[in-house]
């Protein structure tokens, strides 16, 4: 059978493209107040250009970028900035997830769009890690990967 | 039991086609889901976020106030939802490739 990572010209244009999908996924998080998308599409095509590397360069070198014990607890981070966000806003004498109450802006209308955009980051985290952690899970203990 | 299963399947299969006949249609203007105020009087939901959705929270693209401000407690859910999965992944498949390494 031929691996895949003995396949130069797939490596490189891999190794190539993925850093421009991460770009773009970032671009699509915190792009998402004025265009479509958001954290679940941000946060999926983070996990696409993670999984790139994995499968064409195989899952032991892919180590190297992001390793296979991180993403359950990225998930469990993004989770919990989610989480975070809208406890704070009750801490500081609003309701749960009333971000108007994170005074981080002079203005309601501002700190609520900053508030959103902590969220969006929390979704991206959790979704990029757990979509990771997915496939590593599914593909442990295979020897040919 | 098989049969009562599955009578009990077909008889909830033609009350969900017998409750959807009572839908509005698609695109009616008349629909109660439609129209500025609601029964009681107040603003209807649809029609408060087009209103309010970039004075509340300056952001223009309105799907976004809707998910993650109007109904963040939805997107929570779903987070929860993408993390228990991720969760249960790894107690299927870890957990049982561990207890074969150790015979």
């Amino acid at each position: 059978m031929i691996r895949n990572e003995d396949n130069p010209i797939v490596g490189l244009v891999s190794r190539i493209v993925s850093p421009f999908i991460m770009l773009f996924a970032l671009y699509i998080i915190f792009h998402g107040h004025y265009s479509p998308g958001g954290g679940f599409q941000g946060g999926t095509m983070l996990a696409a250009s993670l999984l790139l590397i994995r499968l064409a360069m195989g899952s032991e070198i892919a180590q190297l970028q992001f390793k296979r014990s991180w993403g359950t607890p990225l998930g469990s981070i993004g989770v919990l900035i989610y989480f975070a966000t809208g406890f704070t806003a009750m801490l500081m004498g609003g309701t749960f997830l009333n971000y108007e109450f994170l005074s981080l802006s002079e203005i309601a209308s501002h700190t609520r769009s900053i508030g959103v955009l902590l969220v969006e980051i929390g979704v991206g985290l959790a979704v990029m890690g757990i979509l990771v952690a997915i496939y590593d899970d599914l593909l442990e203990g295979d020897p040919d990967v | 039991m098989k049969v009562g299963n599955y009578i009990v399947l077909i008889t909830f299969f033609v009350l969900m086609i017998y409750a959807s006949l009572g839908f509005p249609n698609r695109g009616d203007a008349n629909a109660r889901m439609h129209q500025e105020k609601s029964l009681a009087g107040s603003i209807n939901a649809p029609s408060y976020y087009i209103h309010y959705a970039e004075r509340d929270d300056h952001t223009p693209n309105m799907v976004t106030v809707i998910l993650a401000d109007y109904r963040s407690y939805d997107t929570l859910g779903e987070e929860t939802v993408i993390l228990t999965a991720g969760l249960i992944c790894f107690l299927l498949l870890r957990k049982k490739r561990t207890a074969n390494d150790q015979k």
